[in-house]
């Protein structure tokens, strides 16, 4: 309330007060959307040419963005004050699923990750992906920031709790991803550097410990494949080396798109979800891969941009936290397919195919669209 | 709620966030930046190497082996060719774990030791992505359960290929030798390019010898196959070019008298035209299955082979080395005219037994021991070829000197390889001072002369080389290179000839004149072929004492007196008017040349009823 009341109407708010659009009253950031759509059909094309051509594959992963799109309009309704009312709640039944999962989970591939409930399955871990930020951001909204060394200690006591425990699902990617979101809201609250430092100064000291008793053996597996994947070339090492072979083939001007010989004869796995920034590096080449990151930037610093604008410390710290997250996302799986990064499942958000995060990460810019349309419609 | 005292930094706060804010873009764009750094390396930088690297990864070369070229008769009879067999090969960069693969593999049909370890040789050597063969001619029952477990053998694939087959088998054997799969050694010898893709090379025989003409070229294709192996579409292809077919002179109905003749005992036969110098029959028994070796012989198969008694596997007709006992006499005869030191007039008394001046060793003729006498008081050329008079030829022998023997005997092709276009051909053993010095470092001793002059000692020729100095007796001293293989893909192969021999008319009819009194003089020694012959057959008996042919052969105690009795000799031409047939064989062990003579009759018989004219 205090943030909204001390505001000053500015000449953006009075032209917006004077026509108010429809697009303002169902809290649509409309550069926001319009990006959005754009990756995410610029993400169909790809992926219908990464999946074989199949209409289906494009149909499927078309109906989980309509979905994601239904669920971030629905977002962006929500009121800011509703999400900070609702953010200890979210993360109590969300930590609560976390524990039934290490009980009651079902799982493949050695890991346990899914709750089963009345034969539809979902993944937890999946939604503390925002809820995590927004209750970090609730609890820092609280106090005095910069955070003091108390706040640091709640807040890292918050956001590693749910992380802990999709560590021992196992699902490293996902727990740093979580992490990391929380991170990035102590960071926007401006977590004071020589916390930053300490924090990075243990982290490195403790790397080596880390190694030895810390990481499963297919961890430390996919950590050396990165430096040396030659080192096994069809057993771990074949995913890096095609893949980096699908990218380098693509040259300039790419090979065309449906011209994906890597990802057509089957050398590339993987090639339509966490690897499919491979085949449009092979088919559009780097020029594709310019166009791509260009429309991340810019939906990045649309981020930042309502984040600056926002007009309470918990909207400032939710939306640089989402759009550094987003960031994460992108960093990563461009940074793994490219060999540069080990390989973690984290997908290429909004082109990878796959419903859950889509789901999540457009839930995660209807928030963000809440607090842009809140920032700027002067009252709620 | 929000707490009060939230307002009074929320000033700062908003500062603090800019800054923020400001170091997030920073940190963001840095990153970025370093990723697309890394994406320029690889598209634009590491560009060329990933494009070659994803075009191997999606064509390969297909090597398409040649058909191997196919072998006639000279009638057009198919001798070797090439039937379709089923093969299990495996791609090693499909296999997720060989050992595995292997194991399910195993559980589903045999593979033998062999198999396994020619594999795991040639897993070693193969180009990437090459199929590497496991197990070769699967039957209709395997093939159907590889079908069946397809989908849980990665990697597996089933093919197609030609395969040499040799529809007469035994008959054959020596004559045509084999093909085999290619061993370790070979590699080395073999063209790499010209043999990717073809598992099969000449062993031994003709098969060998014309390796280069029967093989042909290998073609290529280019095909794009997924990273199952799986071949989606063939780019280009350069197409093989097929090995020629030979056209052998050997006659399927004179092969197969000669050896029904021969029946089952160990001998052989070579009958050739003496004009030509065409090989017409070629047969070593006991022989051996030659489809054995074509899929790499078990060993199980080749030491029940190699260890026999019998030596299967030696080729007598031309590695056999044997003393060519009384054969040798016709071209002793010819040495003697040639020399000038006989006349087809001059005559030598014959007693039984024949000494050496001033040695009172008497050298016996084999009459002797028959009739207690000599053949005759005084006996002539042509009577002591006819009735084989040792005394002659000790006579003859003494007086020509060993040296000159050889100096004479050589042109009719003893002592030295007859160049036949086969392989693994043995030249014999012509004997004279030099060879003995050189061969055995001692110095010739007289008596050693006497025995040479009737084939007997030193000297060992091969079937081969009897049939082929028969040859030139028969054609009065035309010289031709005997050969196996008439034409190559239809075009007559020319003939090679050596100098002739040249003589006076009247020593060649001396010659032929006491051969045909072998056949048909009332006291010849093979006059019992004369029974109900239509043509008139030139011959002469030989008898040879073993010295053992059999360097691996370890005698049976059993065995030992059936396998000292003497071999029995005989070579022959016919008709004696224009002769188109010469012979030389041997039965080892026979007991005398009564064994082999009538061998003669059969081949000449069966040449001389299809042969036109």
């Amino acid at each position: 309330m205090g943030d909204y009341v001390r505001q000053l109407p500015h000449q953006g708010s009075h032209d917006m007060a004077r026509r108010p659009s429809v697009v303002r009253r169902v809290h649509i950031d409309v550069p926001l959307l319009l990006l959005l759509l754009l990756l995410t059909f610029y993400g169909l094309a790809v992926l219908y040419s990464a999946s074989g051509q199949s209409m289906a594959a494009v149909i499927r992963q078309g109906s989980y963005l309509s979905l994601g799109y239904v669920v971030m309009f629905l977002a962006a309704q929500i009121s800011l004050q509703r999400y900070v009312r609702l953010a200890p709640w979210l993360y109590v039944a969300g930590l609560t699923t976390l524990v039934a999962v290490v009980f009651v989970g079902v799982g493949a591939k050695g890991a346990q990750r899914w709750l089963e409930i009345g034969g539809f399955r979902f993944q937890p871990s999946e939604i503390m992906k925002l809820v995590v930020p927004l209750v970090v951001a609730w609890f820092l909204a609280a106090r005095t920031l910069p955070p003091g060394l108390l706040s640091v200690g709640g807040s890292l006591i918050l956001l590693g709790l749910p992380a802990i425990l999709i560590v021992i699902q196992p699902d490293l990617g996902t727990a740093l991803l979580i992490a990391a979101s929380g991170l990035f809201v102590l960071f926007m609250a401006g977590l004071r550097w020589r916390y930053i430092m300490g924090a990075v100064v243990l982290a490195a000291a403790s790397a080596w410990p880390l190694w030895i008793y810390g990481l499963k053996d297919y961890q430390k597996q996919r950590i050396l494949t990165m430096f040396n994947p030659d080192s096994d070339k069809l057993g771990a090492g074949w995913n890096i080396i095609q893949s980096k072979t699908a990218i380098g083939s693509g040259g300039w001007q790419g090979k065309g798109w449906l011209q994906s010989t890597q990802s057509r004869l089957d050398f590339l796995p993987e090639s339509h979800t966490d690897f499919i920034i491979a085949v449009l590096a092979e088919e559009r080449g780097l020029q594709g891969i310019i166009l791509l990151m260009g429309i991340y930037l810019l939906i990045l610093l649309r981020g930042f941009w309502i984040g600056v604008h926002a007009q309470t410390s918990f909207g400032r710290m939710m939306a640089g936290s989402l759009t550094l997250t987003f960031f994460v996302y992108i960093f990563v799986n461009m940074g793994m397919v490219a060999g540069l990064l080990p390989v973690v499942g984290v997908p290429l958000p909004l082109v990878s195919a796959g419903g859950t995060s889509v789901v999540t990460l457009l839930a995660g810019f209807g928030i963000l669209m809440a607090i842009s349309t809140e920032s700027r419609s002067g009252a709620m | 709620m929000l707490p009060q005292f939230d307002l009074k930094d929320s000033q700062l706060e908003s500062r603090i966030f800019g800054s923020r804010t400001i170091i997030a873009i920073c940190l963001v764009t840095v990153l970025l930046g370093l990723i697309l750094v890394r994406y320029y390396a690889l598209q634009i930088t590491g560009y060329e190497v990933y494009r070659t690297q994803s075009e191997r990864n999606r064509v390969q070369l297909q090597p398409l082996p040649p058909k191997r070229g196919l072998i006639y008769d000279r009638n057009g009879v198919l001798l070797a060719d090439n039937r379709p067999s089923y093969v299990l090969s495996l791609v090693r960069e499909r296999v997720e774990d060989l050992d595995v693969a292997l194991s399910e593999l195993q559980a589903l049909l045999p593979i033998s030791e062999r198999d396994l370890e020619n594999f795991h040789k040639k897993v070693n050597r193969r180009r990437p992505y090459e199929a590497v063969p496991l197990r070769f001619r699967l039957t209709e029952n395997e093939r159907a359960l590889l079908a069946v477990n397809r989908f849980r053998l990665p990697g597996v694939a089933v093919e197609a290929q030609l395969l040499r087959h040799y529809p007469h088998g035994e008959l054959f054997s020596h004559a045509l030798g084999y093909v085999g799969r290619i061993s370790e050694g070979e590699v080395q010898a073999l063209d790499e390019t010209d043999y990717r893709g073809t598992f099969y090379v000449g062993k031994v025989g003709v098969e060998k010898f014309y390796e280069d003409i029967l093989h042909g070229d290998v073609g290529y294709q280019n095909v794009e196959s997924n990273a199952h192996g799986r071949v989606l579409r063939v780019l280009e292809r350069f197409l093989p070019v097929t090995g020629k077919d030979l056209t052998l002179s050997l006659d399927y109905r004179v092969q197969r008298a000669a050896f029904d003749a021969l029946g089952d005992r160990r001998g052989a036969v070579v009958a050739l035209s003496p004009l030509s110098g065409e090989i017409l029959a070629l047969v070593s028994t006991p022989g051996f299955d030659t489809n054995l070796f074509v899929n790499g012989i078990s060993y199980k198969d080749y030491n029940a082979l190699r260890d026999s008694l019998d030596v299967p596997l030696f080729n007598r007709a031309i590695q056999g080395s044997y003393p060519p006992g009384s054969t040798i006499k016709p071209f002793m005869a010819m040495a003697g005219l040639q020399s000038g030191l006989v006349t087809p007039e001059s005559t030598v008394p014959d007693p039984g037994w024949y000494s050496l001046p001033g040695d009172s060793h008497r050298y016996r003729d084999w009459i002797l021991r028959i009739k207690g006498t000599g053949h005759a008081p005084l006996v002539n050329m042509k009577m002591a070829i006819a009735e084989s008079c040792d005394v002659y030829f000790y006579d003859l022998a003494r007086r020509l000197t060993i040296d000159r023997m050889a100096e004479y005997l050589q042109p009719f092709g003893f002592g030295e390889r007859t160049g036949i276009d086969t392989t693994s051909e043995r030249g014999g053993i012509l004997p004279s001072t030099r060879w003995k010095r050189g061969a055995m470092d001692q110095p010739w001793y007289p008596g050693e002369t006497i025995s040479a002059g009737i084939g007997q000692g030193y000297m060992l020729a091969s079937p081969l080389q009897l049939a082929v100095a028969t040859g030139i007796m028969a054609s009065k001293g035309q010289r031709r290179v005997p050969h196996l293989v008439m034409a190559v893909d239809g075009e007559p192969v020319p003939l090679s000839a050596l100098d002739p021999l040249i003589a006076p008319a009247e020593h060649w009819e001396t010659i032929f004149d006491g051969m045909r009194e072998v056949v048909h003089g009332r006291k010849g020694t093979a006059k019992a072929l004369a029974q109900g012959i239509t043509y008139e057959m030139a011959g002469k008996t030989g008898t040879a004492q073993v010295i053992g042919i059999a360097q691996n052969a370890v005698y049976n105690e059993a065995d030992v007196s059936e396998r000292h009795r003497h071999h029995g000799l005989f070579v022959a031409f016919a008709p004696i008017e224009a002769p188109t047939i010469a012979v030389g064989i041997i039965v080892e062990n026979g007991g005398g040349s009564s064994a082999a003579s009538p061998i003669a009759r059969e081949v000449i018989d069966t040449w001389l009823s299809i042969e036109p004219g």
